[in-house]
Protein backbone atom coordinates (compact mmCIF):
# COMPACT_ATOMS: atom_id res chain seq x y z
CA UNK A 1 0.00 0.00 0.00
CA UNK A 2 2.84 2.34 0.93
CA UNK A 3 4.58 1.50 -2.32
CA UNK A 4 1.37 2.30 -4.19
CA UNK A 5 1.05 5.67 -2.42
CA UNK A 6 4.64 6.57 -3.19
CA UNK A 7 4.12 5.62 -6.78
CA UNK A 8 1.05 7.83 -6.90
CA UNK A 9 2.94 10.74 -5.35
CA UNK A 10 5.71 10.31 -7.91
CA UNK A 11 3.21 10.30 -10.75
CA UNK A 12 1.51 13.41 -9.39
CA UNK A 13 4.83 15.20 -8.99
CA UNK A 14 5.80 14.23 -12.52
CA UNK A 15 2.47 15.43 -13.91
CA UNK A 16 2.89 18.69 -12.02
CA UNK A 17 6.40 19.17 -13.34
CA UNK A 18 5.23 18.48 -16.87
CA UNK A 19 2.36 20.95 -16.63
CA UNK A 20 4.77 23.54 -15.23
CA UNK A 21 7.14 23.12 -18.14
CA UNK A 22 4.20 23.41 -20.54
CA UNK A 23 3.48 26.84 -19.09
CA UNK A 24 6.09 29.20 -20.52
CA UNK A 25 5.41 31.94 -18.00
CA UNK A 26 6.00 29.78 -14.97
CA UNK A 27 9.58 28.90 -15.85
CA UNK A 28 12.81 30.80 -15.52
CA UNK A 29 12.90 33.35 -18.30
CA UNK A 30 15.95 32.99 -20.45
CA UNK A 31 13.73 33.53 -23.52
CA UNK A 32 15.45 31.24 -25.97
CA UNK A 33 12.10 30.21 -27.32
CA UNK A 34 9.10 32.45 -27.85
CA UNK A 35 5.52 31.75 -28.91
CA UNK A 36 3.91 34.72 -30.66
CA UNK A 37 0.18 34.98 -31.37
CA UNK A 38 -1.27 36.78 -34.37
CA UNK A 39 -4.80 36.95 -35.74
CA UNK A 40 -4.15 35.75 -39.28
CA UNK A 41 -7.11 37.72 -40.63
CA UNK A 42 -6.00 41.35 -40.75
CA UNK A 43 -4.27 41.98 -44.06
CA UNK A 44 -1.73 43.25 -44.75
CA UNK A 45 -0.60 43.09 -41.11
CA UNK A 46 -1.19 39.36 -40.81
CA UNK A 47 -3.18 36.92 -42.92
CA UNK A 48 -3.55 33.27 -43.70
CA UNK A 49 -2.81 31.89 -47.18
CA UNK A 50 -5.20 29.33 -48.68
CA UNK A 51 -2.79 26.57 -47.69
CA UNK A 52 -2.83 27.72 -44.08
CA UNK A 53 0.46 29.61 -43.83
CA UNK A 54 0.68 32.86 -41.89
CA UNK A 55 2.08 35.75 -43.93
CA UNK A 56 2.03 39.53 -43.81
CA UNK A 57 3.92 42.57 -42.59
CA UNK A 58 3.92 41.48 -38.97
CA UNK A 59 5.07 37.95 -39.78
CA UNK A 60 8.12 39.36 -41.60
CA UNK A 61 8.64 41.89 -38.83
CA UNK A 62 8.37 39.24 -36.10
CA UNK A 63 11.02 37.11 -37.79
CA UNK A 64 13.27 40.15 -38.07
CA UNK A 65 12.76 41.11 -34.40
CA UNK A 66 13.31 37.52 -33.26
CA UNK A 67 16.58 37.36 -35.17
CA UNK A 68 17.67 40.61 -33.48
CA UNK A 69 16.70 39.25 -30.04
CA UNK A 70 18.41 35.93 -30.88
CA UNK A 71 15.35 33.87 -29.92
CA UNK A 72 13.62 31.05 -31.72
CA UNK A 73 10.06 32.11 -32.51
CA UNK A 74 6.92 30.15 -33.29
CA UNK A 75 3.99 32.15 -34.63
CA UNK A 76 0.49 30.83 -33.96
CA UNK A 77 -2.92 32.04 -35.09
CA UNK A 78 -5.46 33.03 -32.44
CA UNK A 79 -8.95 34.52 -32.86
CA UNK A 80 -8.99 38.23 -32.13
CA UNK A 81 -11.64 38.27 -29.41
CA UNK A 82 -9.69 35.86 -27.20
CA UNK A 83 -6.20 37.10 -27.94
CA UNK A 84 -5.62 39.11 -24.72
CA UNK A 85 -7.09 36.53 -22.30
CA UNK A 86 -4.94 33.90 -24.08
CA UNK A 87 -1.77 35.90 -23.42
CA UNK A 88 -2.53 36.27 -19.73
CA UNK A 89 -3.44 32.57 -19.55
CA UNK A 90 0.09 31.74 -20.74
CA UNK A 91 -0.86 30.16 -24.06
CA UNK A 92 1.75 32.33 -25.78
CA UNK A 93 4.27 35.00 -24.79
CA UNK A 94 3.57 37.93 -27.11
CA UNK A 95 0.84 39.36 -29.33
CA UNK A 96 1.84 40.83 -32.69
CA UNK A 97 -1.52 41.43 -34.33
CA UNK A 98 -1.86 45.08 -35.33
CA UNK A 99 -2.91 45.79 -31.76
CA UNK A 100 -3.10 49.47 -30.89
CA UNK A 101 -1.65 50.56 -27.59
CA UNK A 102 -4.57 51.95 -25.58
CA UNK A 103 -5.06 52.90 -21.92
CA UNK A 104 -7.79 50.26 -21.55
CA UNK A 105 -5.58 47.43 -22.81
CA UNK A 106 -2.71 48.72 -20.66
CA UNK A 107 -4.80 47.89 -17.59
CA UNK A 108 -4.45 44.17 -18.34
CA UNK A 109 -1.31 43.78 -20.44
CA UNK A 110 1.88 45.65 -21.22
CA UNK A 111 3.12 46.83 -24.61
CA UNK A 112 6.43 47.34 -26.34
CA UNK A 113 7.08 50.71 -27.92
CA UNK A 114 4.88 51.15 -31.03
CA UNK A 115 6.19 50.00 -34.41
CA UNK A 116 3.59 51.35 -36.86
CA UNK A 117 0.83 53.92 -36.64
CA UNK A 118 -2.09 54.47 -38.98
CA UNK A 119 -5.26 56.50 -38.30
CA UNK A 120 -8.79 55.07 -38.44
CA UNK A 121 -11.31 56.22 -41.02
CA UNK A 122 -14.61 55.29 -42.67
CA UNK A 123 -15.08 52.86 -45.55
CA UNK A 124 -18.12 53.49 -47.76
CA UNK A 125 -19.33 52.28 -51.18
CA UNK A 126 -18.08 54.51 -54.02
CA UNK A 127 -21.69 55.27 -54.96
CA UNK A 128 -22.24 57.03 -51.63
CA UNK A 129 -21.77 60.80 -51.21
CA UNK A 130 -18.67 61.74 -49.24
CA UNK A 131 -18.95 62.19 -45.50
CA UNK A 132 -18.07 65.62 -44.10
CA UNK A 133 -14.48 66.47 -43.12
CA UNK A 134 -13.05 64.30 -45.88
CA UNK A 135 -9.33 63.80 -45.26
CA UNK A 136 -9.28 66.07 -42.20
CA UNK A 137 -7.87 64.84 -38.90
CA UNK A 138 -9.76 64.57 -35.62
CA UNK A 139 -7.25 64.41 -32.77
CA UNK A 140 -8.99 63.16 -29.64
CA UNK A 141 -6.23 64.64 -27.46
CA UNK A 142 -7.54 68.10 -28.40
CA UNK A 143 -10.89 67.85 -26.60
CA UNK A 144 -12.48 71.15 -27.62
CA UNK A 145 -11.81 70.77 -31.33
CA UNK A 146 -12.59 67.05 -31.44
CA UNK A 147 -15.90 67.45 -29.57
CA UNK A 148 -17.10 69.96 -32.17
CA UNK A 149 -15.92 67.78 -35.05
CA UNK A 150 -17.56 64.65 -33.60
CA UNK A 151 -20.85 66.51 -33.10
CA UNK A 152 -20.75 67.47 -36.78
CA UNK A 153 -19.88 63.88 -37.75
CA UNK A 154 -22.68 62.54 -35.54
CA UNK A 155 -25.36 64.62 -37.24
CA UNK A 156 -24.11 63.49 -40.68
CA UNK A 157 -24.26 59.82 -39.60
CA UNK A 158 -27.67 60.00 -37.92
CA UNK A 159 -29.54 56.69 -38.28
CA UNK A 160 -26.74 54.97 -40.21
CA UNK A 161 -25.63 51.40 -39.53
CA UNK A 162 -21.86 51.31 -38.98
CA UNK A 163 -19.76 48.14 -38.73
CA UNK A 164 -16.47 47.56 -36.91
CA UNK A 165 -14.43 44.63 -35.66
CA UNK A 166 -15.33 43.63 -32.11
CA UNK A 167 -12.97 44.67 -29.32
CA UNK A 168 -11.02 47.19 -31.39
CA UNK A 169 -10.26 50.88 -30.88
CA UNK A 170 -12.57 51.54 -33.83
CA UNK A 171 -15.55 49.79 -32.19
CA UNK A 172 -14.73 51.54 -28.91
CA UNK A 173 -14.65 54.93 -30.60
CA UNK A 174 -18.06 54.38 -32.22
CA UNK A 175 -19.53 53.14 -28.95
CA UNK A 176 -18.13 56.01 -26.90
CA UNK A 177 -18.67 58.96 -29.23
CA UNK A 178 -21.41 58.08 -31.71
CA UNK A 179 -23.71 55.54 -30.05
CA UNK A 180 -26.62 58.03 -29.87
CA UNK A 181 -26.49 58.64 -33.61
CA UNK A 182 -25.62 55.30 -35.20
CA UNK A 183 -26.49 51.62 -34.94
CA UNK A 184 -23.24 49.76 -34.26
CA UNK A 185 -22.69 46.21 -35.57
CA UNK A 186 -19.56 44.39 -34.43
CA UNK A 187 -17.89 41.56 -36.34
CA UNK A 188 -15.43 38.82 -35.30
CA UNK A 189 -13.07 39.91 -38.11
CA UNK A 190 -12.79 42.65 -40.74
CA UNK A 191 -13.52 40.18 -43.56
CA UNK A 192 -17.10 39.60 -42.36
CA UNK A 193 -17.64 43.32 -41.94
CA UNK A 194 -16.54 43.90 -45.56
CA UNK A 195 -18.93 41.20 -46.82
CA UNK A 196 -21.83 42.94 -45.07
CA UNK A 197 -20.76 46.31 -46.43
CA UNK A 198 -20.67 44.86 -49.96
CA UNK A 199 -24.11 43.28 -49.40
CA UNK A 200 -25.51 46.61 -48.17
CA UNK A 201 -26.42 45.36 -44.70
CA UNK A 202 -24.36 48.14 -43.18
CA UNK A 203 -23.98 51.66 -44.56
CA UNK A 204 -20.29 51.99 -43.76
CA UNK A 205 -17.43 50.50 -41.81
CA UNK A 206 -14.88 52.16 -39.54
CA UNK A 207 -11.41 50.65 -39.71
CA UNK A 208 -7.69 51.28 -39.75
CA UNK A 209 -6.70 53.13 -42.93
CA UNK A 210 -3.74 50.81 -43.52
CA UNK A 211 -6.11 47.85 -43.47
CA UNK A 212 -8.44 49.62 -45.92
CA UNK A 213 -5.63 50.20 -48.43
CA UNK A 214 -5.15 46.44 -48.67
CA UNK A 215 -8.89 45.69 -48.60
CA UNK A 216 -9.39 47.93 -51.64
CA UNK A 217 -6.80 45.91 -53.56
CA UNK A 218 -8.82 42.71 -53.14
CA UNK A 219 -11.70 41.56 -55.41
CA UNK A 220 -14.80 43.60 -54.53
CA UNK A 221 -12.68 46.22 -52.81
CA UNK A 222 -12.60 48.41 -55.93
CA UNK A 223 -16.23 49.35 -55.22
CA UNK A 224 -15.26 50.92 -51.89
CA UNK A 225 -13.52 54.13 -50.88
CA UNK A 226 -12.30 55.94 -47.77
CA UNK A 227 -14.48 58.77 -46.57
CA UNK A 228 -14.79 61.25 -43.73
CA UNK A 229 -12.09 62.28 -41.23
CA UNK A 230 -9.04 60.38 -39.96
CA UNK A 231 -9.34 59.82 -36.20
CA UNK A 232 -6.22 59.74 -34.00
CA UNK A 233 -5.09 60.32 -30.41
CA UNK A 234 -6.81 59.66 -27.08
CA UNK A 235 -8.51 56.26 -26.93
CA UNK A 236 -7.36 55.55 -30.50
CA UNK A 237 -3.97 54.81 -28.98
CA UNK A 238 -0.40 55.51 -29.92
CA UNK A 239 0.14 53.06 -32.76
CA UNK A 240 0.49 49.28 -32.79
CA UNK A 241 2.79 47.59 -30.30
CA UNK A 242 3.74 44.08 -29.22
CA UNK A 243 1.36 42.92 -26.48
CA UNK A 244 3.14 41.36 -23.49
CA UNK A 245 2.32 40.10 -20.02
CA UNK A 246 2.92 42.76 -17.35
CA UNK A 247 5.33 40.50 -15.47
CA UNK A 248 7.65 40.03 -18.46
CA UNK A 249 9.47 43.37 -18.24
CA UNK A 250 12.72 41.78 -19.47
CA UNK A 251 10.96 40.64 -22.64
CA UNK A 252 9.56 44.15 -23.14
CA UNK A 253 13.10 45.57 -22.95
CA UNK A 254 14.24 43.10 -25.60
CA UNK A 255 11.36 43.97 -27.95
CA UNK A 256 11.83 47.73 -27.41
CA UNK A 257 15.50 47.48 -28.29
CA UNK A 258 14.81 45.28 -31.34
CA UNK A 259 12.07 47.60 -32.68
CA UNK A 260 14.28 50.67 -32.31
CA UNK A 261 17.21 48.85 -33.94
CA UNK A 262 14.96 47.76 -36.80
CA UNK A 263 13.88 51.35 -37.34
CA UNK A 264 17.44 52.64 -37.05
CA UNK A 265 18.80 50.46 -39.87
CA UNK A 266 15.78 51.09 -42.10
CA UNK A 267 14.35 47.55 -42.00
CA UNK A 268 11.06 48.62 -40.42
CA UNK A 269 10.36 51.33 -43.00
CA UNK A 270 11.33 48.98 -45.84
CA UNK A 271 8.90 46.33 -44.58
CA UNK A 272 6.04 48.83 -44.21
CA UNK A 273 6.59 50.13 -47.74
CA UNK A 274 6.65 46.54 -49.01
CA UNK A 275 3.32 45.65 -47.37
CA UNK A 276 1.44 48.97 -47.00
CA UNK A 277 2.84 50.84 -50.04
CA UNK A 278 3.54 53.77 -47.68
CA UNK A 279 5.97 54.25 -44.79
CA UNK A 280 3.88 53.98 -41.61
CA UNK A 281 6.78 53.07 -39.31
CA UNK A 282 6.91 54.97 -36.01
CA UNK A 283 9.94 57.28 -35.98
CA UNK A 284 12.62 57.05 -33.27
CA UNK B 1 -13.60 36.76 -6.69
CA UNK B 2 -14.90 40.16 -7.66
CA UNK B 3 -18.55 40.17 -6.64
CA UNK B 4 -19.25 43.67 -7.93
CA UNK B 5 -18.02 42.64 -11.40
CA UNK B 6 -20.09 39.42 -11.31
CA UNK B 7 -23.20 41.37 -10.35
CA UNK B 8 -22.64 43.93 -13.08
CA UNK B 9 -21.99 41.16 -15.63
CA UNK B 10 -25.14 39.26 -14.65
CA UNK B 11 -27.14 42.47 -14.98
CA UNK B 12 -25.76 43.23 -18.44
CA UNK B 13 -26.29 39.62 -19.53
CA UNK B 14 -29.85 39.67 -18.17
CA UNK B 15 -30.67 42.48 -20.58
CA UNK B 16 -29.88 40.07 -23.44
CA UNK B 17 -32.14 37.26 -22.18
CA UNK B 18 -35.23 38.59 -24.05
CA UNK B 19 -33.36 38.42 -27.39
CA UNK B 20 -32.27 34.84 -26.74
CA UNK B 21 -35.78 33.78 -25.68
CA UNK B 22 -37.31 35.60 -28.65
CA UNK B 23 -34.97 33.85 -31.10
CA UNK B 24 -35.70 30.47 -29.53
CA UNK B 25 -39.46 30.98 -29.27
CA UNK B 26 -40.03 32.35 -32.79
CA UNK B 27 -37.77 29.80 -34.49
CA UNK B 28 -39.21 26.85 -32.54
CA UNK B 29 -42.78 27.99 -33.35
CA UNK B 30 -42.09 28.35 -37.07
CA UNK B 31 -39.99 25.17 -36.98
CA UNK B 32 -42.74 23.16 -35.30
CA UNK B 33 -45.36 24.23 -37.85
CA UNK B 34 -42.95 23.37 -40.64
CA UNK B 35 -42.07 20.04 -38.99
CA UNK B 36 -45.76 19.07 -38.82
CA UNK B 37 -46.19 19.92 -42.50
CA UNK B 38 -43.08 17.93 -43.40
CA UNK B 39 -44.19 14.92 -41.35
CA UNK B 40 -47.64 14.94 -43.00
CA UNK B 41 -46.07 15.42 -46.44
CA UNK B 42 -43.80 12.48 -45.74
CA UNK B 43 -46.80 10.28 -44.96
CA UNK B 44 -48.79 11.54 -47.95
CA UNK B 45 -47.01 10.37 -51.12
CA UNK B 46 -43.85 8.78 -52.47
CA UNK B 47 -42.61 11.99 -54.09
CA UNK B 48 -43.45 13.98 -50.97
CA UNK B 49 -41.56 11.48 -48.84
CA UNK B 50 -38.50 11.69 -51.10
CA UNK B 51 -38.48 15.50 -50.93
CA UNK B 52 -38.78 15.48 -47.15
CA UNK B 53 -36.03 12.88 -46.84
CA UNK B 54 -33.73 15.06 -48.95
CA UNK B 55 -34.57 18.14 -46.87
CA UNK B 56 -33.93 16.32 -43.60
CA UNK B 57 -30.68 14.89 -44.95
CA UNK B 58 -29.35 18.33 -45.88
CA UNK B 59 -30.39 20.21 -42.74
CA UNK B 60 -29.60 17.44 -40.28
CA UNK B 61 -26.40 16.46 -42.01
CA UNK B 62 -24.68 19.86 -42.10
CA UNK B 63 -23.66 22.02 -39.12
CA UNK B 64 -26.06 24.76 -38.06
CA UNK B 65 -23.10 27.16 -38.00
CA UNK B 66 -22.49 26.51 -41.70
CA UNK B 67 -26.20 26.97 -42.45
CA UNK B 68 -26.20 30.33 -40.66
CA UNK B 69 -23.09 31.43 -42.58
CA UNK B 70 -24.60 30.33 -45.90
CA UNK B 71 -27.90 32.09 -45.30
CA UNK B 72 -26.34 35.26 -43.88
CA UNK B 73 -23.14 35.78 -45.87
CA UNK B 74 -23.87 33.42 -48.76
CA UNK B 75 -27.27 34.70 -49.95
CA UNK B 76 -26.22 38.34 -49.51
CA UNK B 77 -23.56 37.97 -52.20
CA UNK B 78 -26.05 37.48 -55.03
CA UNK B 79 -27.41 40.60 -56.71
CA UNK B 80 -30.61 38.69 -57.55
CA UNK B 81 -31.25 38.11 -53.85
CA UNK B 82 -30.36 41.69 -52.95
CA UNK B 83 -32.83 43.05 -55.50
CA UNK B 84 -35.63 40.62 -54.63
CA UNK B 85 -38.61 41.23 -52.35
CA UNK B 86 -36.92 38.98 -49.75
CA UNK B 87 -34.04 41.38 -49.15
CA UNK B 88 -35.79 43.55 -46.53
CA UNK B 89 -35.95 40.36 -44.44
CA UNK B 90 -32.62 38.81 -45.38
CA UNK B 91 -30.88 42.15 -44.85
CA UNK B 92 -31.64 41.92 -41.13
CA UNK B 93 -29.36 39.58 -39.17
CA UNK B 94 -32.32 38.71 -36.93
CA UNK B 95 -34.41 37.21 -39.73
CA UNK B 96 -31.44 35.31 -41.14
CA UNK B 97 -30.91 33.73 -37.74
CA UNK B 98 -34.61 32.89 -37.40
CA UNK B 99 -34.63 31.36 -40.89
CA UNK B 100 -31.58 29.17 -40.25
CA UNK B 101 -32.74 28.08 -36.79
CA UNK B 102 -36.31 27.34 -37.95
CA UNK B 103 -35.24 25.37 -41.05
CA UNK B 104 -32.81 23.39 -38.93
CA UNK B 105 -35.21 22.53 -36.12
CA UNK B 106 -37.92 21.67 -38.67
CA UNK B 107 -35.70 18.88 -39.99
CA UNK B 108 -35.13 17.40 -36.53
CA UNK B 109 -38.73 18.04 -35.50
CA UNK B 110 -40.19 16.24 -38.52
CA UNK B 111 -38.14 13.15 -37.66
CA UNK B 112 -39.30 13.28 -34.05
CA UNK B 113 -42.93 13.59 -35.14
CA UNK B 114 -42.46 10.76 -37.64
CA UNK B 115 -41.20 8.61 -34.77
CA UNK B 116 -44.22 9.60 -32.71
CA UNK B 117 -46.62 8.77 -35.55
CA UNK B 118 -44.95 5.42 -36.16
CA UNK B 119 -45.33 4.56 -32.49
CA UNK B 120 -49.14 4.90 -32.54
CA UNK B 121 -50.40 1.31 -32.07
CA UNK B 122 -52.17 -0.07 -35.14
CA UNK B 123 -54.88 -1.40 -32.82
CA UNK B 124 -55.86 2.11 -31.70
CA UNK B 125 -56.24 3.23 -35.30
CA UNK B 126 -58.29 0.18 -36.18
CA UNK B 127 -60.49 0.72 -33.14
CA UNK B 128 -61.10 4.31 -34.31
CA UNK B 129 -62.01 3.11 -37.78
CA UNK B 130 -64.37 0.49 -36.38
CA UNK B 131 -66.06 3.21 -34.36
CA UNK B 132 -66.75 4.96 -37.68
CA UNK B 133 -64.41 7.93 -37.33
CA UNK B 134 -63.55 9.96 -40.40
CA UNK B 135 -59.87 10.33 -41.32
CA UNK B 136 -59.79 13.84 -39.85
CA UNK B 137 -61.49 12.83 -36.59
CA UNK B 138 -59.23 9.81 -36.34
CA UNK B 139 -56.17 12.04 -36.58
CA UNK B 140 -57.56 14.65 -34.22
CA UNK B 141 -58.74 12.29 -31.50
CA UNK B 142 -56.52 9.22 -31.74
CA UNK B 143 -53.36 9.55 -33.83
CA UNK B 144 -52.11 13.07 -33.03
CA UNK B 145 -52.66 12.96 -29.23
CA UNK B 146 -50.90 9.59 -29.01
CA UNK B 147 -48.12 10.67 -31.38
CA UNK B 148 -47.61 13.94 -29.47
CA UNK B 149 -47.30 12.08 -26.20
CA UNK B 150 -44.74 9.70 -27.67
CA UNK B 151 -42.77 12.49 -29.28
CA UNK B 152 -42.77 14.90 -26.36
CA UNK B 153 -39.65 13.70 -24.47
CA UNK B 154 -37.55 13.85 -27.64
CA UNK B 155 -39.08 17.16 -28.67
CA UNK B 156 -38.35 18.60 -25.23
CA UNK B 157 -34.68 17.87 -25.84
CA UNK B 158 -34.93 19.54 -29.23
CA UNK B 159 -36.32 22.73 -27.67
CA UNK B 160 -33.45 22.78 -25.18
CA UNK B 161 -30.95 22.28 -27.99
CA UNK B 162 -32.56 25.19 -29.83
CA UNK B 163 -32.19 27.51 -26.83
CA UNK B 164 -28.49 26.68 -26.80
CA UNK B 165 -28.24 26.97 -30.60
CA UNK B 166 -29.38 30.60 -30.47
CA UNK B 167 -25.86 31.32 -29.19
CA UNK B 168 -24.64 30.80 -32.78
CA UNK B 169 -26.60 33.90 -33.79
CA UNK B 170 -23.90 35.91 -32.04
CA UNK B 171 -21.55 35.36 -34.99
CA UNK B 172 -23.84 37.29 -37.31
CA UNK B 173 -23.74 40.43 -35.14
CA UNK B 174 -26.81 39.64 -33.01
CA UNK B 175 -26.18 40.61 -29.41
CA UNK B 176 -28.07 37.85 -27.68
CA UNK B 177 -26.73 36.22 -24.51
CA UNK B 178 -23.50 34.82 -25.95
CA UNK B 179 -22.90 37.87 -28.15
CA UNK B 180 -23.27 40.12 -25.13
CA UNK B 181 -20.96 37.86 -23.13
CA UNK B 182 -18.31 38.13 -25.84
CA UNK B 183 -18.63 41.90 -25.84
CA UNK B 184 -18.20 42.03 -22.08
CA UNK B 185 -15.12 39.79 -22.39
CA UNK B 186 -13.71 42.10 -25.02
CA UNK B 187 -14.28 45.09 -22.73
CA UNK B 188 -12.98 43.49 -19.56
CA UNK B 189 -10.66 40.72 -20.86
CA UNK B 190 -12.09 38.44 -18.14
CA UNK B 191 -13.28 35.35 -19.96
CA UNK B 192 -13.93 32.90 -17.12
CA UNK B 193 -16.26 34.98 -14.96
CA UNK B 194 -18.32 36.21 -17.90
CA UNK B 195 -18.80 32.83 -19.58
CA UNK B 196 -19.60 31.16 -16.25
CA UNK B 197 -22.36 33.75 -15.75
CA UNK B 198 -23.65 33.18 -19.30
CA UNK B 199 -23.59 29.41 -18.75
CA UNK B 200 -25.56 29.79 -15.53
CA UNK B 201 -28.24 31.82 -17.30
CA UNK B 202 -28.60 29.15 -20.02
CA UNK B 203 -28.84 26.51 -17.27
CA UNK B 204 -31.57 28.48 -15.51
CA UNK B 205 -33.58 28.93 -18.72
CA UNK B 206 -33.29 25.25 -19.57
CA UNK B 207 -34.14 24.22 -16.00
CA UNK B 208 -37.47 26.02 -16.32
CA UNK B 209 -37.99 24.50 -19.79
CA UNK B 210 -37.34 20.91 -18.69
CA UNK B 211 -39.78 21.37 -15.79
CA UNK B 212 -42.42 22.73 -18.17
CA UNK B 213 -42.00 19.82 -20.60
CA UNK B 214 -42.16 17.36 -17.70
CA UNK B 215 -45.36 18.97 -16.47
CA UNK B 216 -46.88 18.74 -19.94
CA UNK B 217 -45.82 15.10 -20.16
CA UNK B 218 -47.56 14.33 -16.88
CA UNK B 219 -50.71 16.14 -17.98
CA UNK B 220 -50.82 14.10 -21.18
CA UNK B 221 -50.33 10.76 -19.43
CA UNK B 222 -52.98 10.71 -16.71
CA UNK B 223 -53.03 6.90 -16.69
CA UNK B 224 -49.41 6.78 -15.53
CA UNK B 225 -50.40 8.53 -12.30
CA UNK B 226 -53.00 5.94 -11.38
CA UNK B 227 -56.76 6.14 -11.76
CA UNK B 228 -58.52 8.40 -9.29
CA UNK B 229 -61.08 6.49 -7.24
Amino acid sequence: MIVFRMGLAAVTALALAMSMSAMPSAMAKDWTKLVIATEGAFPPYNMTTPDGKLVGFEIDMAHDLCARMKVECTIVAQDWDGIIPGLNAGKYDAIIAGMSITPKRREVIDFSVPYVSSPATFEVPKSMADLPMLGERINLDDKAASDAAIAKLGSALKGKIVGAQVSTIQADFLKTYLSKDIELRTYPSNAEQDLDLAAGRIDMAFASSSYLVSAFAKPGGEKMKMSGPFVTGGMMGAGSGVGLRKADTDLKDKFDAAIKASYADGTMSKLTVQWFKIDVAVKY
Amino acid sequence: MDLAFLGETLLRLASAIPTTLELAFVSVSIGLALALLLALLRASSVIGAACVRAYVFVFRGSPLLVQIFLIYYGLGQFDAVRESFLWPFLRRPWWCAILALALNTAAYGSEIIRGGLAAVPAGSIEAGRVAGMSRFTLYRRIVLPLALRQALPAYGSEIIIMVKSTSLASIITITELTGTARQIVSDSFRAIEVFVCAGLIYLAINFVLTRAVLLLERTLTPHARGVPR
